[in-house]
């Protein structure tokens, strides 16, 4: 097993590895889009905004790599946060932005549904899956996971949507297409139940 | 209707019972199932009276939208000095008392759903220090921290989150150059830049004198914003330097500056409230938690798990920060959740 965490030079990725290995995984964090080939899994994980990601993730020849060993090799893929909106078709953070396409779908501002609804929406939520799916095994519906964001995944077809999260009316927390997985929530960040997130990811092949 | 749409199938409404353990999730039955069959739901702060108006009239659709179950956030504040925890904390029952990385697990299990490292080390030559000890809380650490203290410049905040710091807080920088703020939402997100408040109690003349000041300089100097219900002669005016300088400048119409800003998050330490232990300042949190649309951390003045209930369902306040009733031991985060919870406060429970 090889997991390779994905570093296109926005912030510190420490915890994520920290949290990976903690799992029993076998993880790098690379810059290098070549490390992508042997790797048995991937990790997307999210610093900053949308466009400023794109902009990153294109510069450094992360775009065609990671799309070819997701599409073509099958490898499973694991956005978190800003990783799971970037998995999108495009994103308005800093500008209409072209995504990775990997999740049919747009990133959206949240929206307060309240008047007492403050955005980013920050602290510990509920996660439900809406599919039921290995990526969540051991995780009862209505367990806490720690989020920090303003902006939300909307996949354009609800096959894809396959957890949520009631905030701002409700938003999907979780996306899947085949072997590629995204979540809102930090998994490095949420206590035990994100390092089960992490274990089923790694028991995907 | 997006919520709607997607729990067409279950709907993930927790009724609570009068017992915590007893709560079912409710599937939605074909014409609604009748509201009146649950004893209490846990609803969003002040959101109370809307829901039992629509529970009254029956209406599912709409109270969907009005149910959500964010948790408030309990977050114990740990002051740094040198790279290592001062005040406090011997209660653990560490090896080394003074371990941000042991004192941070140990919340950590403990239920403490963030930290605040306050970094307190007066020089700014050894900065280096802190950095390091963000780097080993970041790789030993699986909860979310933030950092604040000492920071001057950009680069100060770049050095931070480049350690592992995923929300780093500006006090005296912000008002000294509120342009620190918009760079840190710019280049490491809103979600990131936090912002320390410290307002306290003036008159106002005094205040007055000083925002003419401010005004003759060309700096940003808003007229007071009163708190609803508050006399007209006193001022919350932001302190800086640990709050022993007045600045000029009234807190409400300064955090709605600063979060336009892109300040994603405040910190509202209240300087009458701090360190004596009688509760939070609710007119001054709640006056900035309803000015603003991000989410505000009430900070000062906390003694009980009382004064906590108070200032999250008093005011808009979405966490509450404390430092002595934890660390030294007069409550635990899991009883002071324990408590919030029996009162009705949504908070997540670990144990």
């Amino acid at each position: 097993m090889q997991v390779v965490v994905i570093d296109y030079g926005m912030g510190n990725l420490q915890s994520v590895l920290r949290a990976f290995e903690e799992c029993g995984a076998d993880v790098i964090i690379s810059d290098q889009p070549a490390s992508l080939k042997t790797a048995s899994h991937i990790v997307l994980p999210g610093v900053g905004a949308f466009s400023d990601a794109m902009n990153q993730i294109h510069a450094m020849g992360w775009h065609d790599a990671i799309r070819h060993e997701a599409i073509q090799s099958h490898v499973p893929l694991l956005g978190i946060c800003l990783g799971m909106q970037l998995l999108a078709d495009t994103g308005c953070e800093g500008g209409q932005t072209q995504g990775l396409g990997l999740v049919p779908g747009t990133v959206q501002k949240l929206v307060p549904d309240t008047p007492q609804t403050h955005i980013p929406h920050v602290g510990w939520n509920e996660f439900h899956r809406v599919q039921d799916h290995p990526l969540f095994e051991g995780i009862a519906d209505g367990t806490d996971f720690y989020f920090v964001h303003s902006y939300h995944f909307k996949p354009a077809s609800g096959q894809h949507a396959i957890g949520s999260t009631p905030y701002c009316g409700g938003f999907v927390s979780a996306v899947q297409s085949d072997n590629i997985f995204g979540v809102q929530f930090h998994p490095e960040k949420s206590h035990r139940p994100g390092f089960r997130i992490i274990e089923n990811f790694l028991n995907i092949n | 209707m997006q919520f709607h749409t997607l729990f067409s199938k279950a709907v993930p409404l927790l009724w609570y019972g009068s017992h915590v353990d007893k709560c079912e999730k409710l599937t939605r039955a074909p014409g609604g199932t009748r509201l009146c069959e649950a004893s209490s739901i846990v609803v969003y702060k002040s959101s109370l009276l809307q829901i039992l108006r629509l529970v009254a009239c029956e209406v599912w659709d709409h109270l969907l939208h009005f149910v959500t179950l964010l948790t408030h956030r309990i977050i114990p504040c740990l002051d740094v000095k040198a790279g290592r925890v001062v005040k406090g904390v011997n209660f653990l029952g560490l090896r080394d008392a003074g371990d941000p990385v042991e004192i941070a697990r140990q919340y950590d299990e403990a239920g403490a759903d963030e930290l605040v490292f306050l970094d307190i080390t007066a020089s700014h030559e050894k900065r280096d220090i802190v950095y390091d000890m963000v780097r080993k809380v970041a790789e030993q650490c699986f909860m979310p921290f933030t950092v604040g203290g000492g920071i001057r410049t950009i680069d100060d905040v770049t050095a931070l989150v480049q350690a592992g710091a995923e929300k780093v807080s500006i006090n005296t920088a912000a008002v000294v150059t509120p342009e620190i703020v918009r760079q840190t939402a710019q280049r490491f997100g809103r979600c990131a830049t936090v912002v320390n408040i410290d307002p306290k109690r003036v008159p106002r003349d005094g205040f007055e004198e000083r925002r003419a000041e401010r005004e003759k300089q060309g700096l940003f100097a808003p007229h007071a914003v009163i708190p609803d219900g508050q006399p007209d002669d006193i001022v919350f005016e932001i302190h800086v330097h640990g709050g022993r300088t007045p600045t000029g400048i009234d807190a409400i119409a300064w955090a709605q500056y600063i979060v336009e800003l892109g300040a994603g998050e405040i910190v509202l330490t209240s300087m009458d409230a701090d360190g004596v232990k009688t509760g939070y300042d609710l007119v001054i949190t709640g006056g900035v938690s309803s000015a603003i649309d991000v989410p505000v951390v009430a900070s000062g003045g906390c003694g009980s798990p009382e004064h906590i209930r108070q200032v999250l369902t008093e005011t808009d306040a979405d966490a509450a920060l404390a430092a002595s009733i934890f660390h030294y031991g007069e409550y635990s985060i899991q009883e002071t959740k324990q408590y919030l919870h029996e009162h009705g406060v949504p908070v997540r429970l670990t144990h």
